[in-house]
């Protein structure tokens, strides 16, 4: 055939289709902004209940951690995912699917191997990038309060 | 005996396909092909204990339901040629050790089939083997799990996406005889244009049916609408139409074109995207589908080129791009007496 590589990504690209990315852009943005509503909510119920804000702040987290889990058991959490996309990605519960889906899936793989070993193959590099991401901040922090200059911490 | 032109294989004395059979899973059971198949499950565990032994057994379930249609007793197979896609091609080796007949795997990605039926044609018409099978499998659950993410994991699929079937296809295939004949075979070239998106393999794969299709027409003189129909294997909807597009741009107008990727879901219903992949879609559509319409006479010609995309997780992630290749056969209806 004639056609070179670039004619074709052209022809490609025009064919398409292309993802609906205002549909898409709506659909995270309503089930992220309810996953954040619905976090507010239980901070605020356990705020109510007399708890430190620290202590709310980490209930809510831990209680969202295992709404997700239980609907990722159940086979719920990837048929919102499916439109929700990021919205229901970035926030906790996203997380929280990438963690329990792997360890669900290589089950079979025996505990150890499969469970043990697979169930940070999504999640590991959000780990290890937001671990570097905390030390590079801390060193910042640390240099700005040794210069007297005043950062949010 | 078999002669050469070019990049395709005339046999003069065309081996046949005796017997067929399809089996399929869940959403292959909700689709607009389920009544043409052989055996349909709406468990796609198969009663296994994993995906990668309910696809073994789907392979098993084919190989003997086509042997229990030729009326053809396990021992007197003297060779299969199987493939999956599945790392090492599990499915087919693990299927193997269950029938015990010699055995040799083949691997072409989605075109296994094709591949397998161009072999085992050869070696049919050489004398190399009388009662060959020759099949392919894919599970989308173990190619899920091995080539993206796990099953639970909630993520978007883009539109360009296909879905792997769930199905198994096998064909047995003699010198002479009862059956469909194979008049020809091309193995294709391998052709990259530099596609490097894992989620739109119809465009990767285009290129390589192009090509497969252009060697054959020119290697025998012929022309698309000289075939009552051009099925291709798991283009899905944007590959079907690259390719009508590449081989208008050769000076050949395809009409009368299906795609297996196309046809064996309801794309917008079953929510498939571009259409269905894997080695086991375009095995199925041709054992439950295809053959059947040869068999019966409403199609006398047909060409099956099955594509396949021959990337690996480990070359994606090294940022390589996807290289593909078809192989083609021309099917012929059995010559009906009057």
């Amino acid at each position: 055939m004639k056609l070179s590589a670039q004619e074709y990504a052209r022809r490609v690209r025009r064919i398409g289709p292309h993802s609906p990315l205002g549909m898409d852009c709506l659909w995270a943005f309503g089930v992220g902004g309810c996953i954040c509503l619905l976090g507010e909510v239980l901070r605020q119920r356990y705020l109510a209940l007399g708890l430190e804000a620290d202590l709310a702040g980490t209930l809510t987290s831990c209680s969202l951690i295992a709404l997700s889990a239980v609907l990722t058991t159940l086979g719920w959490y990837q048929k919102l995912a499916a439109k929700a996309g990021a919205g229901s990605l970035v926030p906790i519960t996203g997380f929280a699917n990438a963690v329990v889906s792997a360890a669900i899936e290589f089950k079979s793989e025996g505990r150890v191997l499969g469970t043990g070993a697979k169930m940070f193959t999504i999640a590991g590099p959000v780990i290890v990038y937001g671990t570097l991401a905390a030390v590079v901040y801390g060193v910042v922090l640390w240099a700005a309060g040794a210069l007297g200059v005043a950062l949010p911490s | 005996m078999v002669n050469r032109c070019g990049d395709t294989l005339l046999f003069e004395a065309p081996p046949v396909i005796a017997a067929g059979a399809a089996v399929g899973g869940k959403k292959e059971s909700e689709g607009p092909l389920a009544a043409e198949f052989d055996e349909l499950s709406s468990d796609n565990r198969l009663g296994q204990s994993g995906w990668e032994a309910a696809e073994t057994h789907l392979q098993l379930r084919a190989a003997r339901l086509c042997l229990k249609k030729a009326a053809l007793p396990q021992e007197k197979v003297q060779l299969a040629l199987a493939g999956d896609l599945q790392a090492q091609c599990t499915a087919s080796s693990y299927a193997m050790r269950e029938l015990g007949v010699p055995f040799a795997g083949v691997f072409g990605a989605c075109s296994t089939m094709a591949e397998a039926l161009g072999l085992g044609a050869v070696l049919c018409s050489s004398g190399a083997a009388r009662n060959l099978l020759a099949m392919a499998s894919s599970h989308f659950c173990a190619a899920e799990r091995q080539f993206r993410t796990p099953l639970s994991y909630g993520a978007v699929r883009t539109p360009t996406a296909q879905w792997t079937a769930t199905a198994a296809g096998c064909c047995l295939l003699q010198p002479q005889g009862e059956g469909v004949g194979i008049a020809a075979a091309t193995f294709g070239r391998v052709q990259d244009y530099q596609v490097k998106d894992i989620n739109n393999m119809g465009a990767a794969m285009a290129p390589a049916a192009a090509s497969t299709l252009l060697h054959y027409f020119r290697d025998t003189n012929t022309e698309p609408q000289e075939f009552d129909c051009i099925y291709t294997g798991d283009l899905g909807q944007v590959g079907s139409q690259l390719l009508r597009e590449l081989l208008a741009a050769e000076g050949f107008l395809l009409k009368n074109h299906v795609d297996c990727g196309c046809i064996l879901f309801d794309a917008k219903e079953q929510q498939v995207k571009s259409g269905g992949s894997g080695p086991g879609c375009c095995a199925a559509v041709l054992c439950g589908h295809i053959l059947p319409r040869l068999r019966r006479g409403s199609q006398k010609r047909v060409l099956f080129a099955a594509t396949g995309a021959l990337m690996s997780q480990t070359t994606f992630l090294q940022k390589e791009s996807i290289p593909a290749v078809a192989h083609l056969v021309e099917l012929r209806g059995p010559e009906k007496e009057n």
